[in-house]
This record gives structure tokens, C-alpha cells and sequence, in this order.
């Protein structure tokens, strides 16, 4: 049991206050993309379900028990780099499991298999510091992927990359994810991504106080490819219907 | 850089020291630098040679091995015990904003006053034997290195934290596979540093009351008013530091090869 469920979540940063009565329900194994205007507070909930930050009201059940430490389920696969400079790639991949308590040599046996499976065959001995950008992004997915963790967060783990970087990793994190079968949180900023990879688009207005604007589940059918999926026919549909509701809380934003 | 650059630079090196030495030797030889207050190379250069080769040449009833060993004694127990205390401090107060901010004035404090001002007292306190001066190398060190031990541990990236942490770090695996490393680089980084002011403390120490070193070696020189004496005795300090700075940097190397190396931080 994995499903994700935030019970009229607030949370507040001293005196401001960034999230007010938030309530969604994510069953096991949906693919979920968070959008909404700069300074919403995708991020806090991201960091809620993870468990690094604690809500100020409200709770966060994981598989149906209240989250009151680090969420033992979940990866989170951050906006920046968060690989451990001092460690090859290999080693970074190898971290989850040694840290779970996983025997080294079989460790690096899968933490091999991951590298090949995100196309850094070869690579496993260089530093972060040796490899590009959507190297180090593959690096991170192989870390977070390798524990074959129920919930997978994702807080715009992309949006650093170049456009043809972008949909290889997108494509490979479908792929990876249908085998797996997480629960996804995605959050992004462009809509289009969200569209195109999530079964659920989940629309946050504009903070302080932020919070449900709209719920659109996305039926385009599996698997998809990224860069393709804007020409399914209903593509055009929902993204008219979210863009219309966007671009309203993104006026507010710049109203205030 | 290319070969070629690489001996270019070389060459200009070595070429910058000839002139410089050459230019030394014909001023004080035709008489623009005084020979008495400025010796001249030659003079000194010899002076050290004798100092090193000739085995009835003491100095004090003692060979200048001799006094050469007591200083780096001096400055290696200061060092060690420097960093040793200074890393292990660092990292204490690094971890706890709590214990940090008790002790944040006092360290300021303590930072600011002059440290070898505390020489005269370690004299006092422990004698004109090699405690007091291992006394005031340390005190120079621990604090190079507890600052730099203290900002490793702090400047540690929030998101790195964060996704070991998600990985399943418990606290004692978060300060292995996290903190230590990046405290690491600094900590390295700081040795240069820390190293030259050891040295600093063992001969300013001896310099101020001793009996024996190369401190020693050069006050007894300057009370006989005599220039080659001091010089030859800097030139064997400098000899000591270059060597002493090699070792650091291949530490530093084979410990940090994952990365370019931080700026020190001088405190």
C-alpha cells in the first residue's frame, strides 16, 4: 500500500503562510504532475509527502498511516544536483542499498545493471564533476530507481537539461516507470510535460495560502513517447482546459 | 598545460631566482646594500653549506641536524595536535546551531587576539623546553583548522543532506558518507595553511626563549651582529617549508581527487 493522501494540509513558514487546507488523494501507481504558477508551493508538497518538511496543520498518510518522520517509501529526485560529489557514479548509484544495509559486491552489481539500463555504460567510475549535465541527471535516476521504492518524487528534475536531453530522460523515466510501477509525484512548470507523461494533472493556484485550483485526469493512451504525445488526438483538448485555468493564477501572481 | 608553456615557465622561474640572487650578490659587492645588514648570498649560502657538511661546525655544542630536528619536532606536535583538535572541535560545533551559537563569541574572541602574544605566557607555563613552543604552534593551528573543519561541515550542500537522507542515511551514515567528505576539501585545504603557521610558532617560540633550534640558531646569530648567520638559517627554514608544502599537496591530492581544490580559508 502506497497511496498518497494530504487530509486539509497547511503549512507556514514562520509568518507566511505557503499552503491553506490542501486535500488530494493519489492511489498506488498513478503518475501525478503538480503545476501551477512560481511560488506555489509544488516543492513544500513534494517535501511534505518525503517527510523532510512537517505540515502545520493537517496530516500526510502514507498507505493510510499518518507521516511523522522521513518517508521510508519515497525517493525524491531534486530540482538540483544532489549526487555526492566525492563518490563515482557508480558509488552514488550504489548508496540506496548500502545504506538499506544491501552486501557491497551485490550493490554494485546492481547499481551496473542500473547505469547500463540508463545508458552510462562505461561512465561508472567518473566523478559528477566529469560528467554533463544530463549525465548527472541519469546518474540520479539510476540512484533513486535502483531502491524500487514504492513513491517516486520528482520536483523539476528535467527542467535543467536541453530540449533533446529532456525527452530521452523523459521517455526512459516512462519506460522505467511502467516497469516499476511507483506512485509519481511530478512537478514541472511546463505544462505540455505534464500532459504528456502524467495520467493526472493536478493545477495549484497562486500562493501565500495556496491551493487545489483544478484535477484533470489525462486518459491519452500507454505507453506514449514524450515529443510525439501533443499529436494524440484529446492532447489539444486538456491542455486548452488547463492552460485556460493556468494562466489565470499566473496573472493573479503578477497582479500582486 | 602544454609542454612547451610548462618548461617556459620553468625557465622564467629559475631565471627570476638568478636574477634576483645574482643582483643580490653585485649590489652588497659594490657596496649600494650594506653586507652588514644585508649579508650577501655567497656569504650565506656558504654559511649553510658549512652549517650541513661540516661535522665540527656546532652551533651551541650542537650540529644544526640537531637543532633542525628539535624545531620540526616543535612544529609536527603543534601541527598534529592542532589538527587533530581542530577538526574534531570543528565538527562538534559544525553539527549543533545549538552549541555553536554558546560558544560563538568566546572563539571570536579568542580568533581575534593575537596568538603570539600567548607566547611569553606558554614560556612561563611550561618552561623554555619544546612544550611551550608545540604550545604555541598549536595554538596557531587549532584555529585555522577548526574554522575551515566548522565551515566544511556547515557549507555541506542542503539538497546533498536531503537525498541521503531520502537514500535512508541514518545520523552516523550522513556524517561518513556526507559531512566528513565535505569537510574534507576544506579541512585539506587549510593544511597549506596551518602547516606554515606550525613552523611559524616553533621558531618565533624559540626565538623568544630556547635553547636549542633553528629560532635559536638565528637569535644567537643576530646577537653577534652577524647577517650571514640569520640568513643561512632562513635559508634552511625555507628549504624545510617547500619540502613540508609538497608533502601537503600530495596528501591533498590522493585524498581529493575528486575535485578541483577549495580556497583556503585563512583565519
Amino acid at each position: 500500500m502506497a497511496d498518497i493522501s494530504l487530509d486539509s494540509v497547511g503549512l507556514n513558514f514562520g509568518p507566511y503562510r505557503a499552503l491553506h487546507n490542501l486535500s488530494f488523494e493519489v492511489p498506488q501507481g498513478q503518475f501525478v504532475a503538480l503545476v501551477g504558477p512560481t511560488g506555489c508551493g509544488k516543492s513544500s508538497v513534494l517535501h511534505l509527502v518525503a517527510g523532510l518538511l512537517k505540515p502545520s496543520a493537517g496530516a500526510v498518510y502514507i498507505g493510510g498511516r499518518a507521516l511523522d518522520a522521513i518517508n521510508r517509501d519515497a525517493v525524491y529526485m531534486f530540482q538540483q544536483d544532489a549526487l555526492l560529489p566525492w563518490k563515482t557514479s557508480i558509488e552514488n548509484v550504489m548508496l540506496g542499498p548500502i545504506l538499506r544495509g544491501t552486501p557491497k559486491a551485490q550493490a554494485a552489481r546492481d547499481a551496473q545493471s542500473w547505469l547500463e539500463r540508463v545508458g552510462l555504460r562505461g561512465l561508472s567510475e567518473r566523478y559528477p564533476s566529469q560528467l554533463s549535465g544530463g549525465q548527472r541527471k541519469r546518474v540520479a535516476m539510476a540512484q533513486a530507481l535502483i531502491n524500487r521504492l514504492p513513491i517516486l518524487l520528482m520536483d523539476e528534475s528535467f527542467s535543467a537539461l536541453d530540449v533533446q536531453t529532456r525527452a530521452l530522460m523523459e521517455d526512459k523515466l516512462l519506460e522505467l516507470w511502467q516497469e516499476l510501477g511507483a506512485t509519481v509525484l511530478f512537478v514541472t512548470h511546463d505544462l505540455e510535460e505534464a500532459i504528456a507523461m502524467a495520467d493526472r494533472v493536478l493545477l495549484f493556484t497562486a500562493g501565500p495560502g495556496a491551493g487545489l485550483k483544478g484535477d484533470y485526469p489525462v486518459s491519452l493512451p500507454r505507453p506514449r513517447n514524450v515529443a510525439e504525445a501533443r499529436f494524440i488526438p484529446g492532447f489539444a483538448g486538456i491542455y486548452e482546459t488547463v492552460w485556460r485555468h493556468l494562466k489565470a493564477e499566473v496573472m493573479a501572481t503578477y497582479a500582486r | 598545460m602544454p609542454d612547451k608553456k610548462r618548461a617556459l615557465v620553468r625557465l622564467l622561474q629559475a631565471g627570476l631566482l638568478v636574477v634576483f640572487v645574482g643582483a643580490w650578490e653585485i649590489a652588497s659587492r659594490l657596496g649600494w646594500l650594506d653586507p652588514f645588514f644585508f649579508s650577501q648570498p655567497s656569504a650565506f649560502g656558504v654559511r649553510a653549506l658549512r652549517w650541513l657538511t661540516e661535522p665540527g661546525f656546532l652551533l651551541g655544542g650542537r650540529s644544526i641536524y640537531h637543532h633542525l630536528l628539535v624545531t620540526m619536532e616543535e612544529m609536527s606536535g603543534g601541527f598534529i595536535l592542532g589538527v587533530l583538535l581542530g577538526v574534531a572541535v570543528g565538527f562538534m560545533l559544525g553539527r549543533s546551531h545549538f552549541w555553536s551559537a554558546v560558544f560563538n563569541p568566546y572563539i571570536q574572541v579568542l580568533n581575534a587576539l593575537p596568538r603570539l602574544v600567548l607566547a611569553p605566557i606558554f614560556v612561563l607555563l611550561l618552561g623554555i623546553d619544546q612544550r611551550s613552543k608545540i604550545a604555541l604552534a598549536f595554538s596557531l593551528v587549532f584555529f585555522i583548522v577548526f574554522f575551515n573543519a566548522y565551515r566544511g561541515v556547515r557549507d555541506v550542500d542542503r539538497h546533498i543532506v536531503d537525498n541521503a537522507r531520502m537514500l535512508g542515511a541514518s545520523k552516523a551514515q550522513l556524517a561518513r558518507h556526507v559531512l566528513l567528505p565535505s569537510a574534507m576539501t576544506w579541512i585539506l585545504s587549510s593544511l597549506h595553511t596551518s602547516v606554515g603557521f606550525a613552523l611559524v610558532g616553533a621558531v618565533v617560540g624559540e626565538y623568544l626563549a630556547a635553547a636549542q633550534g633553528i629560532g635559536w640558531v638565528i637569535s644567537q646569530a643576530q646577537g653577534n651582529f652577524d647577517a650571514a648567520g640569520v640568513y643561512a638559517g632562513m635559508l634552511i627554514l625555507c628549504v624545510v617549508v617547500v619540502i613540508v608544502e609538497f608533502g601537503v599537496t600530495w596528501l591533498e591530492r590522493r585524498l581529493i581527487r575528486w575535485k578541483e581544490i577549495n580556497e583556503p580559508l585563512v583565519a
